[in-house]
């Protein structure tokens, strides 16, 4: 330590001794010296606040995906006739709620198959291409694979949510969503 | 004011030591947080409450660190 930085610390007063602290000690209490040590210590601080809040979002998803499951097996929807579509048509539908997009596509003589129409990366809706083999997403080209629903091109990384399908009575009968266990 | 045990540059060792693996532990936390979200997204909804066990391991983990040496370096 340089000898002018010694003077210095020896002209600061005793930090114990309350009574004998100059009057600007009041706005500036921490010594140089410890500032560092300070300002490291209250940012692991922060850190170990930022590591609750990541707890507190898992302990989000928990308690989202546990009142999914106490919601019970989802309700059957009848959706459209077993020969009302043409092949290659679709029709757009909502199920399990009123608010969530799907789209059945009738892709043979003898297979209906049905999708959420949300897009898995942006949620625009996405457009059934039944003779390219694909759904389309128009907003950043993305496209799905319109027998699996798994991504084929484009931004999106996860599959589009399958919806399982049940005919009876020539009726086609949407059943509930299959499980992604990938 | 209380004296620490430690001297200053060891002090300002250990608090250094200590800011960089809560903060190691915080990014895991941040990935795990992120792949979580992702699976249940997609429909998986079975790593849900294992990867919630880890990231409060985690926290537990950063707590202990927070509590214990913070404290024991200003005792």
């Amino acid at each position: 330590m340089s000898d002018d930085k010694q003077k210095k610390r020896a002209s600061v007063p005793n930090p114990d001794d309350t009574a004998k602290q100059p009057a600007w000690r009041e706005q500036f209490p921490i010594d140089v010296a410890d500032d560092e040590y300070r300002s490291r210590r209250d940012f692991t601080k922060l850190m170990g606040l930022t590591s609750l809040a990541f707890v507190a979002g898992q302990g989000y998803i928990v308690v989202e995906s546990e009142r999914k499951k106490a919601r019970g097996p989802l309700p059957e929807m009848d959706i459209a006739g077993a020969g009302e579509l043409a092949v290659g048509d679709a029709k757009v539908f909502h199920y399990p709620d009123p608010g969530d997009a799907c789209v059945l596509v009738r892709v043979s003589e003898s297979e209906h198959l049905a999708y959420g129409q949300k897009c898995t990366h942006l949620s625009c809706p996405v457009i059934p291409q039944p003779k390219e083999g694909k759904f389309h997403c128009p907003c950043h080209h993305g496209s799905f694979d319109l027998y699996t629903g798994e991504p084929l091109a484009g931004p999106p990384r996860r599959a589009l949510p399958a919806v399982r399908l049940e005919v009876r009575d020539d009726r086609i009968i949407a059943v509930g969503m299959a499980e992604n266990t990938a | 004011m209380k004296q620490s045990h430690f001297a200053r540059s060891q002090r300002m060792t250990i608090v250094t030591a200590i800011l960089c693996i809560v903060s190691l532990i915080a990014v895991l936390q941040l990935w795990l947080l992120t792949a979580t979200m992702e699976a249940y997204l997609g429909g998986n909804s079975a790593v849900v409450i294992p990867a919630a066990l880890a990231s409060a391991a985690c926290f537990l983990l950063n707590f202990g660190l927070l509590h214990f040496y913070l404290r024991k370096l200003e005792d």
